[in-house]
This record gives structure tokens, sequence and C-alpha cells, in this order.
């Protein structure tokens, strides 16, 4: 497990990094943060330049408070006006950063499972398969299968209430893969999971984005999810509320 | 590729268009009825300033009377519903008695102004329920020569108005309880020895009357300039100042509208003064509540002063539950001699009659109804939303609309309707246009769009903004997102809101009046129409027709989130 201290700015080019079974790396594959420096009323909260490569997993993170949920934020698309964001984020050689939302191929899971309540299982995972698989019989199909995926067949006409929080999370995951993500997005995907199903959603989680071969950012404020997570760390420290002095150059200088 | 970043300077100002939209008619109207008060109005032959129709509203008899009947009216109805609800939540809230007034009281904010005052006239007349319920202990053989309905102090008046607005008030109330986090403050007020009802006055309350001042304040600006309610409930001799006005502005000699305009000034300085009155009352109970606080009595012996607590909401939703019931039973009654307390025979040949005269008004209302909520949910939607863009990730921050878009959204409810209608009817006549259905609608979506914001924005704004983020991160647009995201969760809010907008347009009186000039006569007009005509059966079967309508759109906003969604139990409606 590597920590990088952002204030160490370790040099984190993909074409300076060398990953076992990542020979074939080139600059355009992946996800990377060039120079993502984030601020909020002229203090900075947090400074990041890193490469993800395919099929890994980068693990931010920090006390709740801190600039974890607006690096998400900034990533996905959704940073409040009210912070001044700086860089760039490359997904798969893509410039994300001035793109909307809806075309950025980012897949989130939240805390939550976030289920729509008012759509049924299936047509959860209906709404997040693209347009292009035509066919009433093919789309479920599809729907069918991923649902097999995660462990959970039989399932597509339930009511998403009537689920247990592992059960809903598996749905969560199945529709956010189903829409085809080039990255994944985690915002503490398991903290609300007891012990014992947290383990298994997580590998679950992991083991499909080593095999989708997709980059993902995971945010979370538990060492054991980013010992799972296997890749590398970076600590954004107790930083993001404003006001506070930085201590000791950790996540801001 | 688009860049969805342009026009960002610019969307800060989006969400003042619908409240600046509704709030030009109130401003045209102000400024059209500001002209002929000062004697400018050269399609009737004024075309020079003078202050000579404000001499001649003040030499108008009995005027003094009128506005103090207005200013009292206003006021009266204000502290008496205000305190009948505080009473109340002080002594009920948490147990089963707020529970059952939940369930009885939802279904009042049916009844519209009129047919809540007819069944209250039926009631308390010499001849009402009431008395014939008396008849026998005290010997009565006819009707006591009283004059109830219609005494001079407007009392009757009041009553009918507090037994309407208390149970809306009620329902606001009830709606922003939550967010003054009863539970917690009444266990630490009771742990600190505190008595129920001392308690929550002091804790809890604050935080309920600062979300529900806007509310408020609309009732003492209704009640103080009152139409409807007024001519089947008030005094005639004088009737309050905006009874006076309609009479002026209908009035064949012409020369009147000049002094109807200057009173409706009049009515907006005494509505005005009923606002700052009322703000000086806050204060000074403000002042009173913090000294009780700060002497530390615990009021803990409160049995006897919660059991009197009940009898102003009890006595306002019974009078309008039994008033609508004998509206019914006039309906049906037969021959009906005084001291029967019910009538002999019944029959339906009133209602055979009132169908075929009523089913013109009945459409036109359902249509204005129907059209002006609609509008006024797009409206509101499109104003919510823009609202809601501008928080793109809740920093932490609550969305919410600003303060200076709630008031001016609230700005028709607030302004005496009669003070800004008969300038916009002038300017309609002016600008030579027809009384239509769609001039009609555009005119009641100035009343009906603050109350579909009311009821929408709270849910709307309640709803987690990480489902609309995963909907766009699976590649969907705004648009399919409102459309099969956000708007489906929020059915039961937004039929909620659809109906609440209905029901205020088909209660809406004065604009249907002034704006529809006769020629489109809802079944709100013809039922206030009959109130000088005493034709009890007729009166009833209207005033019930009237009801019927807002209460089917309740039901079905009701009744249809729940078929639609029977198989999603966390679409339940709470």
């Amino acid at each position: 497990m590597n920590v990088h201290p952002i204030a160490t700015r370790e040099a984190s080019h993909p074409a300076s990094r060398r990953h076992p079974g990542d020979v074939a790396l080139s600059g355009a594959e992946g996800l990377r943060l060039s120079g993502v420096e984030i601020a909020l009323g002229g203090q900075r909260l947090l400074a990041l330049d890193h490469a993800v490569p395919p099929g890994d997993t980068l693990t931010v993170m920090g006390p709740s408070g801190s600039g974890k949920s607006t690096l998400f934020a900034f990533v996905a698309g959704f940073l409040d006006p009210a912070f001044k964001a700086q860089g760039k984020v490359f997904l798969n050689g893509r410039d994300l950063t001035r793109l909307a939302p809806r075309r950025r191929r980012l897949g989130l899971l939240f805390q939550d499972a976030l289920l729509f309540p008012h759509m049924s299982v299936g047509e959860n995972l209906l709404f997040a398969l693209s347009p292009e698989i035509r066919g009433r019989s093919r789309r479920r199909e599809t729907a069918e299968t991923m649902l097999a995926e995660v462990g959970l067949d039989d399932t597509f006409v339930r009511d998403p209430a009537t689920l247990s929080g592992g059960q809903a999370a598996r749905v969560a995951l199945a529709r956010t893969l189903l829409a085809e993500p080039e990255a994944l997005l985690l915002d503490e995907p398991f903290s609300r999971l007891d012990q014992a199903l947290r383990a298994t959603i997580r590998d679950l989680v992991f083991s499909r984005i080593r095999e989708r071969r997709i980059p993902a950012i995971l945010v979370t404020h538990d060492p054991a999810d980013a010992e799972a997570a296997g890749g590398d760390v970076v600590d954004i420290g107790d930083c993001g509320r404003t006001g506070q002095g930085a201590p000791n150059g950790e996540g801001v200088r | 590729m688009t860049v969805e970043r342009n026009g960002r300077s610019l969307r800060p100002l989006v969400p003042w268009l619908v409240p600046v939209l509704l709030a030009c008619p109130v401003a045209v109207g102000l400024v059209g009825v500001v002209l002929p008060a000062f004697g400018y109005l050269p399609a009737l032959g004024g075309d020079q300033l003078s202050p000579e129709p404000f001499r001649q509203l003040f030499a108008m008899p009995g005027l003094g009377v009128s506005v103090l009947l207005s200013l009292a009216s206003g006021l009266f109805t204000t502290a008496v519903s205000t305190l009948g609800v505080a009473l109340f939540l002080a002594a009920f809230h948490g147990t089963s008695g707020d529970r059952l007034a939940r369930r009885l009281m939802a279904p009042l904010l049916a009844v519209p102004h009129a047919a809540a005052a007819f069944g209250i006239a039926f009631l308390i007349a010499p001849s009402g329920l009431v008395f014939r319920l008396l008849a026998e202990p005290l010997g009565l053989e006819r009707p006591p020569d009283l004059l109830i309905v219609g005494d001079p102090f407007g009392i009757s008046l009041m009553a009918g108005l507090v037994a309407k607005e208390m149970p809306f008030l009620l329902l606001v109330a009830f709606a922003a309880l939550p967010q003054a986090d009863p539970e917690r403050r009444m266990r630490l007020s009771a742990s600190l020895g505190y008595g129920r009802m001392a308690g929550f006055v002091l804790t809890v309350w604050p935080g309920v009357y600062r979300q529900i001042r806007l509310p408020v304040l609309a009732v003492a600006a209704y009640a103080s300039g009152v139409v409807d309610v007024a001519l089947i409930l008030g005094p005639s001799l004088p009737p309050p100042l905006a009874v006076r006005l309609v009479a002026w502005m209908n009035d064949p000699d012409l020369s009147l509208r000049f002094v109807a305009s200057a009173g409706a000034l009049l009515q907006l300085a005494v509505t005005g003064a009923v606002l700052l009155l009322w703000i000086a009352g806050e204060h000074l109970t403000g002042a009173l509540r913090r000294k009780v606080a700060a002497g530390g009595r615990r009021f803990a012996e409160d049995g006897a002063a919660r059991l009197a607590a009940s009898v102003p909401v009890a006595l306002a939703g019974a009078s309008i539950f039994f008033g609508l019931s004998w509206l019914f039973v006039w309906s049906i009654a037969g021959f009906w001699a005084f001291p029967d307390i019910l009538p002999p025979s019944a029959g339906l040949s009133t209602w055979s009659r009132v169908l075929q005269s009523a089913a013109g008004p009945m459409a036109t209302t359902f249509l204005v109804a129907i059209l002006s909520a609609s509008l006024a949910l797009v409206l509101v939607v499109f104003m919510l939303e823009a609202r809601r863009r501008q928080f793109r990730a809740a920093a932490g921050r609550a969305v919410r609309l600003s303060p200076a878009v709630a008031g001016l959204i609230y700005l028709p409810l607030i302004v005496p309707q009669i003070a800004f209608l008969f300038g916009l009817q002038v300017t309609i006549l002016s600008l030579g246009l027809d009384p239509s259905i769609l001039l009609l609608v555009a005119v009641h979506l100035v009343f009906v769009a603050p109350y579909v914001a009311l009821a929408l924005a709270d849910p709307w704004f309640a709803v987690d903004p990480r489902y609309e983020r995963i909907a766009a991160s699976l590649g969907h647009g705004a648009v399919t997102t409102l459309l099969r995201i956000r708007l489906p969760m929020l059915t039961h809010a937004v039929l909620t809101a659809l109906a609440i907008g209905f029901a205020t347009s088909v209660g809406q009186y004065l604009p249907t009046l002034l704006v529809g000039a006769g020629r489109l006569p809802t079944i709100t007009t013809e039922a206030v129409a009959l109130a000088s005509g005493g034709n009890r059966r007729v009166i009833g079967a209207y005033a019930l027709l009237q009801t019927l309508l807002p209460f089917l759109a309740f039901t079905l906003s009701g009744t249809l989130p729940r078929l639609l969604w029977r198989t999603r139990r966390a679409m339940k409606p709470a």
C-alpha cells in the first residue's frame, strides 16, 4: 500500500509509473487528475495530481468534512459553483473537466443504494441500459444477465423497498455497471452495510472493477476499504474546513 | 459534446422570472387604481388630476364604521385563529387528539370560503340549527327576532372567517412542526419541570410561527379585505369597506368608479395598518414570552387549560362540518317549519332545478380551475428547478427559496385583492380585452400560483439530489430526469399542490366577478349572488356544488398515488 501525502507531490504521471501487469499503459488510458486544486472562499481545500490506471482503484481518505466529497463532486461534475477548481480530469484521453455530467461516462456509487423507489428492480436497470440495445426481450435479457452477475437472479420484478441492504447494494452496482461506465466513483459505498456484508460487497465491487479493467476512485474513511481496494492511497487530512490552519502541510499548502 | 456552462451569469436571475411575472398584474393593477383615484381616467371624462375622488369618498356616510369593521375583522380573525392554533398544538402536540385533528381538518381545506360561510349562517341564524335545538328548552315557537347573521359589529363575519382560517393555519403549522424539532425540545422543557403547554409555547412555538408567518400575514390581509364572506355573514348598514367598494365599482353611475378607486387605496392603507399592527403585536407577544421565560415559572399544572385549549379548534371544525351537513339537509328539505329539527319530508326537486341552471357555471369553474392550477404547476416547477440548479452539490447548504423571492411570490396574497383588481379591470377594459376563459385563467393564476408554490417548495427541495446525479451519470439529460425521476418520485406532492391550486381557483370570488364582468359566471359567483335572495334550499345546493369540485380534487390527489404506486412500498404517502 503506497501512501502519497500530496504535499510531496510525488511524480505520478502515468508514463512514469509502472504497475505489474500494466506494461502497455499509455498516457491516454485510465483516469488522470492533472493539477487539480479546489478552493473555497480563497482557502485551498485540496490539491491532487494522480493517475489511476484501468482496473486500479485510487483511495482518497480523510475524515468527514475534509475535501473528500468535494473532490468526488468535482470529478463527477456536480461541484457547487461556490468552489473554485483548477486542473483537469482526463478519462481515457478525454478531457472531462468541461463536460456535462451525463456525458462523462462515470458510474457513481453512494453510501445508500438510492434505487429509484417508483421503479421495480428491473426498471431501475433498464433505465441505466443504453438505448442502443433494442428490443424488449433483448433489453430484459441483458438486465437479467447483469442481475445474475451480482448474484441476484429472479429479482427483476421486485419492489426495491423489499430488498435487504446487501441486495439493494448489489442492484445499485448492477445498475451502475449496466451503463458501461469508463470509470467508477465510489463515495463510501460500504459504510452503511454491516460488518459481515461489507466484505462480500467490497469484494464484489473490486472484482468487477478489475475484471472490467476500469479505473475507480474510492472516497472513504475506513482503512479496511483502502486495503481491499489495493491501489494507491491519498490522505487529504482534516483540512476541508475553512478557517482551520493546515496541519503540517498535509493536503493543503 | 456540449458545454453546459453558458449563461451562468444570468442563472441567479432565472428563479425571479416567475415571481416577477406574477407580481406584474399586482403592479399594473395598483398603477391602474392610483390614476383614477386622483381623478385621471380619460375614458370616463377624468382628464386631470384632482383630490376630488378622495373628498367624495370621505363624505360617504358611515365610512368610518366601514373602515373600523375592516380593521377589526383583519386583526381579530388573525389573532383568534393564530391563538387557537398555538393553544391547540401546545395542549395536544404528539397526542391522539393531535392525530385526530390532522385527519379531520385536512378535508376542511377543500371547503370554499363561501360554502363555509353559508353553512355557518344556516347554523346560527334565528331559524337555524342552534335555535331549533334550543326551541324546546327555551319554549320558542317562532324564530327569535334577533339580528345574528349580519350583526352590526361583524361578530358573525369574524366567527365565519375564524372557522375557515383556523383549520388552514393549523394544517400549515402541522407541516412546519417537524422543522421546529418538537420532540427533543418538549423532552428538554419537561425535564426542567415545565408543563406541557408552557414548554411548547416557550420552546417550540417560536420556531413554528417563524415558518408560518407568511400564511398568517396572508390571513390578516385576506380578512381585512374580504368580500364574499362579508356578503354572506357581514353587516350591511354599513358593510365593511371592501364590500362597499365592489358596490361602487358596479354602480350604474360611472362617476362612482373614481370614488371606488380612491377607496381601493384606502383599503390598501387599512390592510397595511392591519399588517403593521399585527407586526407590532408580534413584538409585544415576543417580549412577553421572553419575560415569562426569564421568570422561570413552570406552569406544571395545566390540565384545565389543556381542556379549554381544545375548544377553539373543535368549534371551528365542528361548525364547518355541521354547517355543510345542514346545507345538505336544506337542499333536500320539503316544507320545514321552525321548531322541527329535521324536515318532515325530503325530495330532490331543488336539485333537479339547480343542476340545470348550475351546469354551465360548474363547467366554467372546472375549466378555469384545471387550467390555472396546471399552468401554475408548470410555472412553479420551472421556478423551483431554476432555484435548485443554483445549488449543484449540496455543500451543507439547505436549498430553499430566497426570502426575497418567497416574499415576491406571496405579494398577491398580502396586497388586498380589491386594491389591485380594480386597476386591473380598468387596464383590461382600456386594452379592449373581452372577458374570456383565458383572461380569467390568467388572473386566477396570480392567486393560485402562490399556494401551489407554498405546497410544493418543501417536498421539491427535500428530494435527495443524489438520485438525479445517478440519473445524469447514467447518461440521462435534465428533461428525462425531471420526467422520469423527480416528478414520479413526487407524485403525491405534485398532485396535492395541483389540488390546492384547483381549490384556490374554485373559491375565487372577487377576481371572477370583476374580470368576468358578469359574463363568465362560476359556481362561486352564482352562490354568493344567492346570499341576498334567501332561498335556503337553492343556497344549500349551490354551496354543496361549490364544495364538490375541490373535494373531488383532493380525493383524487389522495387516492391516485396509492393506485399508481400500489406495488411500491417506499412511495406510500406519509
